[in-house]
């Protein structure tokens, strides 16, 4: 199974003569995805090596039979791109860009609410269904298929995770990073629910950091109905209150979203939580026999 | 992005929030003058830092006549303030403000913040004025009236009743709270704040409602459609190895420990942070060189970090995805030419290229660890500290 993205994705990627935009749709097909189609506004009619562009995603889903978005587009523009998305009916949406203003997504999150339109980010690496398809940034090599499924507010450190679990032959259903920002389409939680139906996937990986409350919202989540082995990491056990750490949404502020709460919280609900992180790889062999 | 005091109550004011008569000053003589423009017997001097607890810290003092306010201000300007916030090091006072005093009936706490969960803004309002709100909500949190504002619809009148008659407010006071919270919200909506606070928010006991202090920040990723704003940043209030990174388009974040840290990615940069705290060392730093640095950005990155003279060794983590081990390692070759390194680095590299990168750290002759996983560069950097 896997969760979210398949071989039967097609891939449309909005921004596509953009240089992120090309070079990572490059290394997508390179992985296999069915990439069928581009968008940027003016350039309807050109081709991105044998990619046809459109100039709306509505075409692009007439046209070429896009199911699934991915999203390239610069901050300013990026709210519109995802609106875009969602008004051509995708029920996937993945965005990519980094530093879409807040208040913007605001107005994201009330559109797509009560919709079964699945955004996944902004700030965030993508999906991957490894063998199957890569919708993101992910570096594809480092990813082999197999039983366990990682979500993570993080980038690098999903790579770091999924390496280590590479390494130590466990391989992967689908690794989702959610994204940094205060304000994303999809959290912990609906990860969690996803993962739990998937027959393949067999065990979880939660990757949190410091900022908001959505790692113990996870571990509430946990208690009450995840049956398969989840182990933990959290970044910012040394981050000082006050301080953005990269992420727009790592922020320790008014005493709530510090580390050590969230690594209580996913103990309490029986999480395996790894304090060092080059060590996450050896607890997932020992936490899940499967 | 943070502002001080002075600077938020002039957005107030242009956005008909009310705010006390008074004006900033830099010497007492200034300070004496607004005082004098503003009249009356009793003024209040305070520290513009942007930290809070400054009362506490003895940053912000009555004066019962012009005299005093130049006795006041003399003494506070150029003050260290220390207070909960800044660390034991405090932060030099550069300006004051000077307003009138008050009389006081009553005090509140109005805030505007970004809700993550329901990805809102929510206006909370409280009768528990003046104390930190943070303590407020920990304690009774029902004292804490809240109100989400849907962005389809905006903020109803309604909401704005509910959070007056939920505060337990004087009904004769109810459409000067109504406008009172309406017109911060505009100002919220309107420049992209992250954080608007009004603690404590004030009755006088002539039925006025003033902002007595006043806390803005505003949403980095939006400072692009509020040009204006930018000249509100006060560099004297960010660290100048932080000033000299943002310069640079890098994530730095200036730490108290020994150990540099330079690694792509903000989770990993943490978790690296993390990692030399339980080897037994201490992170003097964050900093994310994000996915795509250049080798420009990379020897930018690394004179930062070896100009802290606190640090004692570097520990380098590349997960190379989009950013390719090759190019990390020409751009720390690059630094190292251009600047005397005299303390030991540890690198770790892992994905892209990262064969080629260890070969030409390995070459270059400069002084390299290469360490093979997280744990074992955890290990080498607990040696050296």
């Amino acid at each position: 199974m896997s969760v979210l993205v398949d071989e039967n994705t097609r891939v449309v990627v909005q921004g596509i003569t953009g240089k992120e935009g090309s070079f990572h749709a490059r290394q997508c097909i390179a992985y296999g995805t069915k990439v069928v189609a581009g968008v940027t506004p003016g350039k309807g009619g050109q081709k991105m090596d044998e990619v046809p562009v459109f100039n709306t995603v509505k075409e692009a889903v007439a046209q070429a039979g896009a199911n699934t978005s991915l999203i390239f587009v610069p901050p300013a523009f990026a709210a519109d791109a995802i609106l875009e998305a969602a008004g051509a009916g995708l029920k996937v949406i993945v965005c990519i860009t980094e530093g879409i203003p807040t208040l913007d997504m605001v107005k994201v999150a009330r559109r797509l609410e009560g919709t079964d339109v699945r955004l996944i980010g902004p700030n965030c690496p993508g999906i991957i269904s490894p063998g199957k398809a890569k919708v993101g940034i992910m570096p594809g090599p480092i990813h082999t298929e197999g039983p366990v499924a990682v979500v993570s507010r993080s980038g690098t450190l999903t790579y770091e995770a999924v390496f280590q679990l590479t390494l130590r032959g466990l391989g992967q259903s689908t690794c989702v990073g959610i994204g940094g920002d205060p304000i994303i389409g999809t959290n912990f939680i609906d990860m969690l629910k996803l993962y739990q139906a998937d027959p393949q996937t067999k065990g979880i990986v939660l990757i949190g950091e410091i900022g908001g409350t959505a790692e113990e919202e996870a571990a509430a989540y946990i208690k009450a109905n995840v049956t398969k082995p989840v182990v933990a990491f959290i970044a910012g056990l040394t981050a000082p209150p006050g301080k953005r750490m990269g992420h727009a949404g790592a922020i320790i502020s008014g005493g709530s979203g510090k580390a050590v709460d969230k690594i209580a919280a996913l103990e309490a609900a029986g999480v395996t939580v790894v304090r060092n992180i080059g060590e996450l790889g050896a607890v997932c062999q020992q936490t899940m026999k499967f | 992005m943070k502002i001080h005091e002075y600077q938020a109550k002039q957005l107030f004011q242009k956005f008909n929030v009310p705010i006390p008569q008074g004006g900033v000053a830099s010497t007492p003589h200034e300070a004496y003058q607004v005082a004098e423009a503003i009249g009356g017997d009793r003024f209040v001097v305070k520290a513009q830092i942007h930290a809070g607890g400054r009362g506490k810290g003895g940053g912000v003092k009555v004066a019962a006549s012009l005299a005093e306010v130049n006795e006041l201000a003399d003494a506070i300007l150029g003050m260290n303030l220390v207070t909960h916030q800044t660390g034991p090091e405090g932060r030099l006072v550069k300006k004051v403000l000077v307003e009138q005093a008050l009389d006081i009936k009553q005090e509140l706490y109005l805030g505007v913040v970004i809700d993550r969960a329901q990805a809102r803004p929510v206006i909370m309002m409280s009768a528990a004025g003046g104390m930190e709100i943070e303590e407020v909500a920990a304690r009774t949190p029902e004292l804490i009236i809240k109100e989400a504002v849907d962005p389809a619809v905006g903020l109803q009148p309604y909401q704005t009743r509910n959070l007056a008659f939920g505060v337990g407010l004087d009904p004769m006071l109810l459409r000067t709270a109504s406008g009172f919270i309406a017109n911060l919200y505009k100002m919220f909506e309107a420049y992209d704040c992250s954080l608007v606070e009004i603690n404590p928010l004030v009755v006088t006991t002539d039925g006025q409602m003033l902002a007595l202090d006043a806390k803005v920040n505003f949403d980095d990723n939006a400072l692009y459609r509020h040009k204006e704003l930018l000249e509100l940043e006060d560099p004297d209030e960010m660290d100048p190895l932080e000033l000299e990174a943002k310069k640079h388009n890098l994530n730095y974040i200036r730490l108290d420990g020994t150990i540099g840290a330079m690694v792509n990615g903000a989770g990993l940069a943490m978790a690296t942070m993390d990692l030399i705290k339980l080897a037994g060392a201490e992170p003097a730093n964050f900093l994310d060189v994000g996915g795509g640095a250049s080798a420009d950005m990379i020897a930018n990155g690394f004179r930062i970090i070896l100009s802290d003279p606190r640090v004692k060794a570097i520990l380098i983590n590349i997960f190379g995805g989009i950013l390719r081990c090759d190019v990390l390692a020409e751009g720390v070759m690059e630094a190292a030419k251009k600047v005397n390194v005299t303390v030991p680095i540890i690198v770790r590299l892992e994905g892209t290229n990262c064969e080629i990168g260890r070969n030409l750290l390995g070459e270059s002759g400069l002084n390299f660890t290469v360490a093979g996983d997280m744990l074992d560069a955890a290990q080498k950097v607990a040696a050296l500290a």
